[in-house]
């Protein structure tokens, strides 16, 4: 494992489309009483960042895949998608 | 395991941050004269319990979503392997969501519609009681009653073909309703798919809900219908043929 790079994963948790926002909608809402009156749809999710080894890009994206499936998202109400980089600050360190 | 002196034995799941298991303890002991046996969430074995209650709280801070750490605590190895052998296991409120995540029960609880926590008295209707004989045996279908519920996340949510064969297989049994038992958008504390608030796993011996039962098991607290289950369990264990026993 000595080839190992490091990633940064940037990893966007949003529920299904379909499943009830409350959460969405008051910020919908808000920003409507704010004077954004063309706002029609607000969608909340999550936005976790990820550092992480992995020898190669296609390993990178397994791993993330399989982190996803196993804790990130719950299939029953959420979709997960990603991006995946190098990690420049741990390669100039 | 054999009933001791009649005495069943139940095993309390404790997670960091579980607020509920002294109420089911207490219950237990106090109210009903059992063994309560509060496990913490590292252990990898329940000790021969009769029964296994996940309780309420917000297990692991509740981080990601609801339940989702928590289903990987060693001591959720133990609880599949009890329900998976018929064990009567009970989640309630923080408990109902861990078995959700775990896989044991379908669906996923979610933020309450209005956004609010809701902390109330509530009232529910029985259905299908004979789906899970061991909590509801001692329940009639359609009866009403009352249980306090205390949560900001129980908004139970599944896909139209989940819900259509849970109905079907008579696994929703226990639905919020008005004083009249009509499950109406205003008897609804949380905006729960066609008002679910509590669904069994399809051996019945696995259930989830959110009110608290171990809310309501004494006169002094304003109610107990709650007590109910904890009969109906007692009533079932009593009855079990001895081989189920060994089995477990």
């Amino acid at each position: 494992m000595g080839l190992s790079v490091r990633w940064l994963a940037e990893v966007h948790v949003s529920l299904r489309p379909g499943i009830a926002d409350p959460e969405g909608q008051t910020i919908g809402t808000a920003l409507r009483s704010l004077g954004y009156g063309s706002v029609d749809e607000v969608r909340i999710g999550k936005l976790m960042r990820i550092g992480f080894d992995a020898d190669d890009l296609a390993a990178a994206e397994n791993q993330v895949a399989e982190m996803c499936r196993r804790l990130l998202a719950n299939p029953v109400m959420e979709t997960a998608s990603w991006e995946i980089s190098p990690d420049e600050e741990a390669a100039a360190s | 395991m054999t009933l001791v002196a009649g005495r069943p034995r139940v095993a309390v799941a404790v997670f960091p941050g579980t607020w509920s298991e002294r109420d089911f303890a207490h219950v237990a002991e106090s109210v009903l004269g059992w063994q309560a046996d509060l496990v913490w969430h590292t252990e990898t074995g329940l000790g021969q319990p009769d029964a296994v209650v996940l309780p309420g709280g917000f297990a692991h801070g509740d981080h990601l979503r609801t339940g989702a750490i928590a289903r990987f605590s060693p001591v959720m190895r133990a609880v599949e392997a009890f329900a998976e052998a018929g064990g009567p296991v009970i989640g309630s409120c923080n408990g109902f969501q861990v078995l959700t995540e775990a896989g044991m029960l379908p669906g996923a609880l979610m933020r309450n519609d209005h956004l609010e926590f809701r902390c109330d008295w509530q009232v529910l209707r029985v259905e299908r009681p004979r789906s899970s004989a061991p909590w509801l045996g001692d329940l009639a279908d359609g009866e009403l009653i009352r249980l306090p519920i205390s949560h900001g996340e129980g908004r139970y949510a599944a896909d139209d073909a989940t819900l259509d064969e849970l109905e079907a297989a008579g696994r929703v049994v226990l639905r919020y309703t008005d004083e009249m038992g009509r499950s109406t958008d205003a008897a609804n504390p949380n905006g729960s798919a066609r008002g679910i608030a509590g669904i069994v796993n399809a051996g019945g011996n696995v259930l989830g809900l959110m009110p608290h039962p171990e809310r309501a098991a004494e006169v002094e607290v304003g109610g107990t219908d709650g007590l109910r289950l904890f009969r109906s369990l007692e009533r079932w264990l009593h009855a079990r043929p001895a081989a189920a026993e060994r089995r477990l």
